[in-house]
């Protein structure tokens, strides 16, 4: 069974907010999985050069096939006058739609130049949406850097997507957050088998996969990130399941029991169901656990998942937490997680990042979890590091793939051992 | 506006950390919003650098934009000033920060922050990042080049390498080599390597080598003008060219072109037998002015290649690309359209490309075979072995590369006589790639009955690496069953070119069915 939960949590840990340089991306990078997610969308970034190159440097290699999104991208002559603009858009818009007969859905993505010159794009998706439906649906939300923070991207898509969500009044249980679909499918076989049938996703891998809420909703969250969507379900009538999110072999039970409770299901019912990938997955963290047993981890904020990795990793594999630091702290929704962290970690809360960096110098943790910014220059110093991004690009939740999230973490460790007869000419090269 | 999906080129202000990181004793305090900080991945994933770039984000959120973003602006420029304790900064806006107009060049003016404030104007919505470093280094140069007296020996500058170069690391080693085997020393290699410290002795070279005329053309010209210096115009990227290179140093200098050539190996290997095979291969050449330039005599005259087609992604070479392009008897391709570059790949079906990362991608889903020779590169471009373009070791290195894509001599002949072989077909492309082997399945030989009854091709399953229909009607012309099966039989790496030719060859004629004769006639018509 679950360990106890410790005496003394973080529920009241005073948080260190900081703020300054960020290293951070900002939300137009949760096209680069929405798009894969959502196979009849297509994502039209309106913003500037920077926001395609930071598109494609994100992704870190280019997609064979023609991507699924694509900037507009202003120029001069659209900045002077903004009627202009819209009707550049449309026609960008009507020019992508003919090429593109298979798209249902269009999200037009803000940027931080289109917010700071108020591009209305809300106002254009309903022009469009009258223009061209019923055969394509048009919707806005903004991923600019001023607004949103990597992941907040992804809240602020599925967002957009509430209010054109159709109503009901059944008892439905609605997955919120976009997974690989084998990892959805797992959860949703999980549910199945605990007689809980009535469960949709958002997002839907196709549009047509018609989604409708109500007051008999409840919804449980996949991600720790979806504050402002867990607002507008709330918004439309729906009712949130709180739990620690699903990672590691605890995290997924208490998330599954949470809803199980919700359900009424059966408790025999609901151990016979969880018992062997509940042992499967302690196995295959076991594994990664004798790496990580007695180790410490730093967390630099990055994609709001912090939290909870940090009670996965404390908890299931023997790890110490330094700091774990998030770039927003929805306390709504990481309450259970904060509990379970125990007490000892400072938590902080935004960035400045030269500061952290001297934290991270003075604590030198066995392992740095970071963005792809820093870490060579932190493996140059002889630190260890983990990249963040892979926690968000690398199924991850639920019992089967924790595993898989134990050795993301062991891996970076088990390298440098396997390498530690070259350490004397480690120096990088430049 | 404009729909884009891939970019040749990032926003200007990554050129300008191109140059900023490629220094030392620089810090680059940018007016950014959160998220722009994304470049310095660029620098340290694929460039593998192991510190972060010298650049200081703002980081203004929204919440500040109505309140007091340049005071944000003035606190990040005094907080890097006192902890990186650089000898210059220099100082601009991001594309959002450009908006809000806060001018950053005043700010940090106005601060007397006791050290040289560079101001760069980089309009974002017009240029783009070549026309960053080029700009950069100009305002760079400008600002902290003295005025001072020559060396006594003949030294020469080295401008032009920048952060995330094409082999740029490499060039600087070989080109020093070069000019030291002729007795000139070198003064200072900028902006890779420099500190401001060593841009104010600019000066004290007798002239200047200018690598790469798109990121140091404009510093060259103004150090010409000021300082007297004359600066080389050939880029010395293979034989031919580090020939007309070194006679160039000796007119500006008036040494002797000496040089040792025990080292060079590409003509030889050129002119063995086992290179025959190369003659004629159609390549088509796409990159940065300054490499596609070079590519294109290389392929003509030192590999012996037909050059099929060539273009360039940065505006500021469309006349000498155009004009190059005349010479070779092709059109010039101007244009950072993704698409479009690979449309006209895909419609001249060359045998190989010479291009870009964004190349290779293209080249990958027509299954055509390409070597990188130009930025923008991607992480294996960074090899860990010595690997410049420049000076003789370039050309031995540049051999390799762009041979190593094709399928060898010997092979070829092979694969064109027992291509029906069940292990060793065609479709299994060149033997020393790797790859998983992919034996014939059963079923592909039933092809040819099935595709008299149909009358047409079947589908093939549609595979990455073979997304190039066997047959793509162009126009009027249709292909009859048998020709389209005996197209087939040709091997993968010629089939592209036999149908383009074909086609081309019943255009010509006014053949609106082509049947194996005329397949046999076009091939005896283009016969070389």
């Amino acid at each position: 069974m679950n360990a106890p939960a410790p005496a003394l949590g973080c529920t009241n840990t005073p948080v260190l907010k900081e703020r300054g340089q960020r290293e951070v991306f900002c939300g137009l990078t949760g096209i680069i999985w929405l798009h894969r997610k959502m196979q009849d969308a297509f994502f039209l970034v309106v913003g500037s050069r920077t926001c395609a190159h930071l598109l494609q440097s994100a992704a870190g290699v280019m997609i064979f096939a023609e991507p699924r999104f694509g900037t507009a991208i202003l120029e001069e002559k659209d900045l002077a006058g903004l009627a202009d603009a819209q009707t550049e858009l449309d026609r960008e818009v009507d020019r992508l739609l003919s090429r593109r007969p298979d798209i249902r859905q269009l999200f037009l993505v803000g940027s931080c130049p289109s917010e700071v010159i108020k591009l209305d794009l809300h106002r254009a998706a309903e022009r469009m949406s009258v223009k061209h439906a019923p055969h394509v649906r048009v919707l806005n939300y903004s991923g600019s850097g001023i607004e949103t923070t990597f992941t907040q991207g992804e809240d602020a898509c599925l967002a957009s997507m509430v209010p054109t969500l159709g109503a009901t009044a059944e008892k439905e249980l609605l997955l919120v957050g976009a997974l690989p679909d084998v990892v959805e499918d797992q959860a949703m076989a999980l549910l199945a088998a605990l007689g809980i049938t009535k469960v949709r996703c958002l997002p839907a891998r196709r549009s047509a996969d018609a989604l409708a809420i109500g007051p008999n909703t409840v919804f449980a969250l996949l991600q720790p990130f979806l504050g402002d969507t867990h607002a507008a379900l709330t918004r439309r009538g729906a009712r949130h399941i709180p739990a620690p999110f699903p990672f590691g072999a605890e995290g997924t039970t208490l998330w599954l029991q949470a809803i199980a409770t919700e359900f009424g299901v059966d408790p025999d019912l609901f151990a016979k169901v969880t018992a062997a990938p509940r042992a499967r997955a302690e196995k295959a963290v076991a594994a990664a656990t004798q790496t990580l047993s007695g180790k410490s981890i730093f967390f630099f904020p990055d994609s709001q998942l912090e939290i909870p990795l940090a009670r996965f990793l404390t908890r299931e594999c023997g790890m110490t937490a330094i700091e774990v630091g998030t770039p927003f702290l929805h306390r709504d929704l990481l309450g259970p997680d904060l509990a379970l962290l125990a007490h000892g970690p400072t938590i902080s809360e935004g960035q400045d990042v030269d500061k952290q960096l001297t934290r991270a110098r003075a604590a030198r943790a066995d392992l740095t979890v970071c963005g792809l910014g820093l870490a060579n220059p932190l493996e140059a110093e002889g630190m260890a590091t983990k990249w963040a991004i892979e926690l968000v690009f690398t199924p991850v939740h639920f019992y089967e793939q924790a595993g898989d999230l134990a050795a993301l973490f062991a891996r970076p460790l088990r390298r440098r051992a396997l390498l530690a007869p070259l350490a004397p000419d480690m120096e990088a090269a430049e | 506006m404009k729909l884009t999906l891939w970019t040749y080129e990032g926003p200007p202000h990554v050129g300008a950390m191109r140059v900023a990181t490629a220094m030392k004793g620089l810090h680059y305090v940018l007016h950014a919003p959160q998220g722009d900080t994304y470049a310095d991945l660029l620098f340290t994933m694929i460039e593998r650098r192991d510190h972060r770039p010298p650049v200081t984000y703002t980081t203004f959120q929204a919440r500040d934009l109505g309140g007091d973003t340049a005071t944000l602006f003035k606190t990040a420029c005094q907080d890097a000033v006192d902890r990186f304790a650089p000898e210059a900064i220099i100082v601009g806006a991001s594309c959002t920060a450009e908006l809000i107009q806060d001018n950053p060049a005043g700010l940090a003016g106005s601060m007397n922050l006791g050290l040289p404030v560079i101001p760069l104007d980089l309009p974002s919505y017009q240029r783009k990042e070549g026309f960053g470093t080029d700009e950069t280094f100009l305002q760079i140069v400008r600002h902290l080049a003295q005025p001072c007296v020559r060396t006594e020996q003949i030294t020469a500058n080295l401008i032009g390498p920048t952060a995330l170069g094409f082999r740029h690391r490499d060039d600087i080693t070989e080109l020093t080599r070069l000019l030291a085997e002729m007795g000139i020393g070198v003064n200072v290699v900028a902006p890779m390597g420099a500190r401001p410290s060593d841009i104010a002795r600019l000066g004290a070279a007798h002239f200047n080598v200018l690598m790469y005329p798109e990121h140091a053309e404009s510093a060259a010209r103004w150090l010409e003008t000021n300082f007297k210096q004359p600066y080389t115009k050939t880029v010395p990227i293979g034989v031919g060219a580090t020939r007309d290179f070194l006679t160039e140093v000796s007119k500006i200098t008036g040494l002797a072109p000496k040089t040792d050539t025990t080292r060079l190996r590409l003509p030889w290997w050129t002119r063995s037998v086992d290179s025959t095979y190369l003659t004629g291969k159609r390549v088509f050449i796409f990159g940065d002015g300054t490499h596609v330039a070079a590519a294109a005599r290389i392929a003509r005259e030192e590999m012996g290649f037909e050059v099929a087609g060539l273009g360039c992604f940065n505006r500021e070479m469309a006349r000498p690309i155009r004009t190059l392009a005349k010479d070779y008897g092709v059109e010039a391709l101007i244009s950072d359209d993704y698409l479009e570059v690979e449309a006209t790949i895909a419609a001249l079906q060359p045998e190989m490309i010479l291009g870009t990362q964004m190349e290779r991608h293209i080249g990958k889903r027509l299954g055509i075979p390409c070597a990188v020779i130009s930025a923008p590169v991607h992480v294996q471009d960074f090899p860990a072995r010595y690997s410049p373009q420049m000076g003789w070791e370039g050309a031995n290195v540049i051999f390799d590369t762009w041979v190593h894509p094709l399928v060898m001599g010997l092979e070829e002949h092979l694969l064109h006589m027992f291509r029906d072989d069940f292990e060793f077909h065609d479709d299994a492309g060149a033997s020393h790639h790797g790859g998983a082997h992919k034996p014939r399945e059963a079923a592909a030989e039933a092809v040819p009955a099935a595709a008299e009854e149909a009358g047409s091709m079947p589908d093939e399953p549609a595979s990455l690496d073979q997304a190039v229909p066997v047959v793509q009607p162009s126009g009027e012309i249709v292909w009859l069953s048998d020709a389209e099966a005996e197209l087939k039989k040709i091997p993968f790496f010629v089939r592209g070119k036999a149908r383009r030719n074909t086609e081309t060859y019943a255009q010509t004629k006014g053949v609106t069915a082509i049947s194996v004769e005329t397949l046999y006639e076009a091939k005896a018509h283009y016969a070389r």
